[in-house]
């Protein structure tokens, strides 16, 4: 798959990406016009967003063939860093069981290094399994009796509304790069254990890890407060109802639509600026998303492009294309493998932090394998792996089709069960699972595409 | 001593024989696994939904009977429409075989491009099984509920505690041995079952021996229907039918298969029993056993649970990640992937 074959036909990529994201442009252009401008900008937030996790997954299969089924799970790392870094801290909280985490966290650290050591000192004897998994459990043992008083003292201060730690209070950009980081940190936990073998392993293991922290998300109040949800995450961006509150943005909706404010009498003329202006602050912040999210998505497309242009992208290339050869050539396979994982993983750490914060919560319920593992796979295939723009393309219109193909879907069952009458159970059943088609429709493009061309909307340039 | 023994019914009532029943819907789970693994070289990602397709199917061919009031005495009714449920079951594997796998097959391509194919798979299942049945949970055990009663158990023991097995967990051990004795005995002792390992062993070697591929691939898939909608059904029966829980058995599936070496059926039903045994044992809560073992001053006040039970993917995880770095080839040495 990520190997291009020899057979493939050259294609002219510049004309067929202007004339694919122009394709684009229109269909969220069509959007606005029939549906609403707001919509087309929600869209197009999230097309952006699923975009960049592409990118990063693009960075793993594409460059390197490393295949990552737990991005889910990278993509909650992503929230998670929004509440631990840009949460306003809890004090009350932090009095009540704060030093008694700190300590379980030290505890806990200390236990990884002990083990580490006698794994290095007893390397090769006898009862050198047993004495690790003693000293993790007598290290597990402590922690865990340090931690769970704290855990519920925290857990007890305002249940309703806080109950957990909070954050550190520091702005949103920040916790982007904390999601990246964290992201980066369990990948390579991951990949230290699963690289170098062979390549199913690394698609269980991370398969496991995602289930695992999503799990810890669900269940950890004291961290994420679990199923009541962490709402009101800060915003990069200004607040609806302060800039309808702003005299300069009044100013400027009413300059931008003199015109038709014209003709009216002055009752009228103030109760459609009104409207106006709530419209177009609700517009104004999605704008202010839009171009914050095309900044990331521009700066880290443009390092992918220049990484796979350097010397370090042509020896990755190298390594996927034939590995016994690039490691008879002195390259190190296993090493390369964990740095791309790493850096993909990162990426997708970074854009989940984002999704959180255009989300304005964390929700560790709604983080499904359907939605951020699968969803993100089909982008990468059908924008054409091991080729950047491609994902992006992919990642735009994957999502666009994914969104409207709910309405669309139901529509389409709507009108082919019609002749049944409304009294009907199974058209009353199969109206309810039309949500369920876009999941059948969305697997059989996947593997359509992967049979009928491989390389994707926009393949891999020969160089 | 009747300390001693009242822990004891009490530890085999809520980890033994649970532990045992789950050994043994994963050992049938992984046994599929293993054996597509063993004979198309892939770890089939679909395994979890195959699962869920059967049982669906043969839930509602339950459903049918019961409507026309066809039961089988105190045994579910489900045990009827089970062979329906296993042959609609592998049509449905027959047909992905055909328009998805064997091009890859033809092609020689790398493994991991069928596990994505996989992925595809599993994801058209995902939303087939919801479009049949719905999002729901069912239920649709019928029969006699249970098969070792506490009344008859207090009656034979006199002990406090009691032993209470359900028809659907006596079911589910029974079966799974008839099924694993028929299984072995199949590769073991039929001309096909030889044909099949030989395949397994030595793909070129046994083409130069006139065994037929595609009649071994598809037998293959046929049995791996079969066992999948059996433990499908079996976990059903025991647990109630969700839909996302047979999606959660994926990672279970995977680890036993691992721990006991892949492509070594002798090693998915050893790990299917390790993983079951280790995420009951560590999820169970002691503080009823302690406090039949220990003296009464030192009873314990919390529950003594060593992990919650929501984290018992971490428990096939650990194991997972310490089969991996210790011994990759797993108990029984199977292929390192």
């Amino acid at each position: 798959m990520s190997q291009r074959p020899s057979n493939a036909p050259l294609h002219n990529n510049t004309i067929r990406a202007s004339l694919a994201f122009l394709v684009m442009a229109g269909l969220l252009i069509l959007i606005g016009v029939s549906q609403s401008w707001a919509l087309a900008l929600t869209i197009l937030n999230l097309c952006i967003i699923s975009a960049i996790m592409a990118l990063g997954v693009n960075i793993q299969w594409g460059y390197a063939g490393l295949f990552n089924v737990g991005i889910m799970g990278f993509a909650a790392l992503g929230g998670l860093a929004m509440i631990i870094v840009s949460m306003p801290p809890v004090k009350e909280a932090w009095q009540a069981g704060g030093v008694r985490v700190l300590l379980a966290l030290i505890a806990m650290l200390i236990t990884i290094s002990a083990a580490l050591f006698v794994h290095k000192l007893l390397q090769g004897k006898r009862l050198h399994g047993w004495l690790i998994a003693l000293v993790i459990l007598v290290g597990v043992v402590i922690s865990r009796y340090v931690l769970d008083p704290g855990v519920a003292a925290i857990e007890a201060v305002n249940p309703a509304s806080t109950g957990y730690l909070g954050g550190l209070g520091l702005p949103v950009v920040f916790a982007w790069i904390v999601g990246g980081l964290l992201a980066a940190g369990a990948a390579w936990l991951i990949g230290k254990i699963a690289l170098g073998l062979r390549s199913d392993y690394l698609a269980i293991a991370t398969l496991g890890i995602s289930e695992i922290l999503v799990a810890v998300m669900r269940n950890e109040d004291w961290l994420t407060r679990g199923v009541k949800n962490v709402t009101g995450l800060p915003r990069p961006v200004p607040y609806e109802l302060e800039l309808q509150q702003a005299p300069w943005f009044i100013n400027l909706v009413e300059r931008l639509n003199s015109g038709s404010l014209m003709g009216l009498n002055s009752t009228d003329q103030a109760a459609v600026l009104q409207t106006l202006v709530v419209d177009s602050a609700s517009i104004f912040v999605k704008l202010c998303y839009t171009g914050l999210f095309a900044l990331v998505l521009i700066i880290i497309l443009q390092l992918c492009v220049l990484a796979l242009d350097s010397p370090w992208g042509r020896m990755v290339r190298a390594i996927r294309d034939n590995e016994v050869a690039a490691g008879a050539m002195g390259k190190d396979v296993t090493g390369r493998h964990l740095q791309i994982f790493i850096l993909g993983s990162a990426v997708v750490g970074i854009a989940g932090a984002m999704l959180a914060t255009l989300d304005g919560q964390f929700t560790p319920g709604s983080y499904s394998p359907l939605r951020f593992t699968f969803l993100i796979w089909v982008m990468v295939i059908v924008g054409g792996s091991g080729n950047n723009l491609g994902a992006v393309l992919g990642g735009f219109l994957v999502w666009l089709i994914w969104v409207e193909a709910e309405p669309v879907g139901f529509w389409l069952m709507d009108a082919l069960t019609s002749w049944m009458g409304d009294g009907s159970g199974l058209r009353k059943h199969l109206l309810d699972s039309a949500q369920y088609m876009r999941v059948i429709i969305m697997g059989a493009v996947l593997l359509l595409v992967m049979r009928f061309s491989p390389w994707g909307l926009l393949p891999e340039q020969n160089r | 001593m009747t300390d001693y023994l009242n822990a004891l019914v009490v530890f085999a009532n809520f980890v033994f024989v649970p532990a045992l029943t789950y050994g043994c819907q994963l050992a049938l789970g992984s046994l599929g696994v293993t054996m597509i693994y063993s004979v198309l070289r892939f770890s089939n990602f679909a395994q979890g939904e195959t699962m869920a397709f059967g049982t669906v199917i043969t839930i509602m061919i339950t459903w049918l009977l019961q409507s026309w009031g066809v039961s089988l005495g105190f045994l579910p009714t489900a045990l009827l429409a089970l062979p329906i449920g296993i042959l609609v079951t592998a049509l449905l594997l027959l047909a992905t075989d055909r328009y998805v796998y064997r091009y890859y097959r033809t092609k020689r391509s790398k493994s991991i491009t069928f596990v994505m194919a996989s992925l595809g798979v599993m994801f058209i299942m995902n939303g087939l099984v919801r479009l049949l049945l719905g999002p729901n949970d069912q239920n649709f055990a019928d029969g006699e509920r249970f098969f070792l009663t506490a009344d008859a158990f207090r009656a034979w023991s006199g002990l406090d505690e009691v032993l209470v097995i359900r028809t659907s967990q006596a079911l589910t051990i029974i079966l799974a041995v008839i099924l694993v004795v028929g299984l072995f005995w199949f590769l073991q002792r039929t001309k096909t079952g030889k044909a099949m390992r030989a395949y397994a062993d030595n793909e070129n070697l046994a083409l130069l021996s006139g065994i037929n591929p595609d009649r071994i691939v598809r037998i293959t898939w046929i049995i791996t229907a079969a066992l999948a909608t059996v433990a499908g059904v079996l976990y059903g029966l025991d647990k109630g039918y969700k839909p996302l829980s047979y999606y959660n058995l994926l990672l279970p599936i995977f680890a036993a298969v691992i721990v006991g070496g892949i492509g070594k059926p002798i090693g998915a039903i050893v790990g299917g029993f390790i993983i079951a045994f280790s995420e009951v044992i560590v999820t169970y809560a002691y503080k009823k056993v302690l406090t039949y073992v220990l003296p009464t001053d030192m009873a314990p006040d919390g529950l003594v649970q060593l992990l919650s039970t929501e984290y018992k993917f971490a428990v096939s995880f650990v194991i997972l990640v310490i089969v991996l770095l210790v011994k990759p080839t797993g108990i029984f040495k199977g292929k390192v992937l």
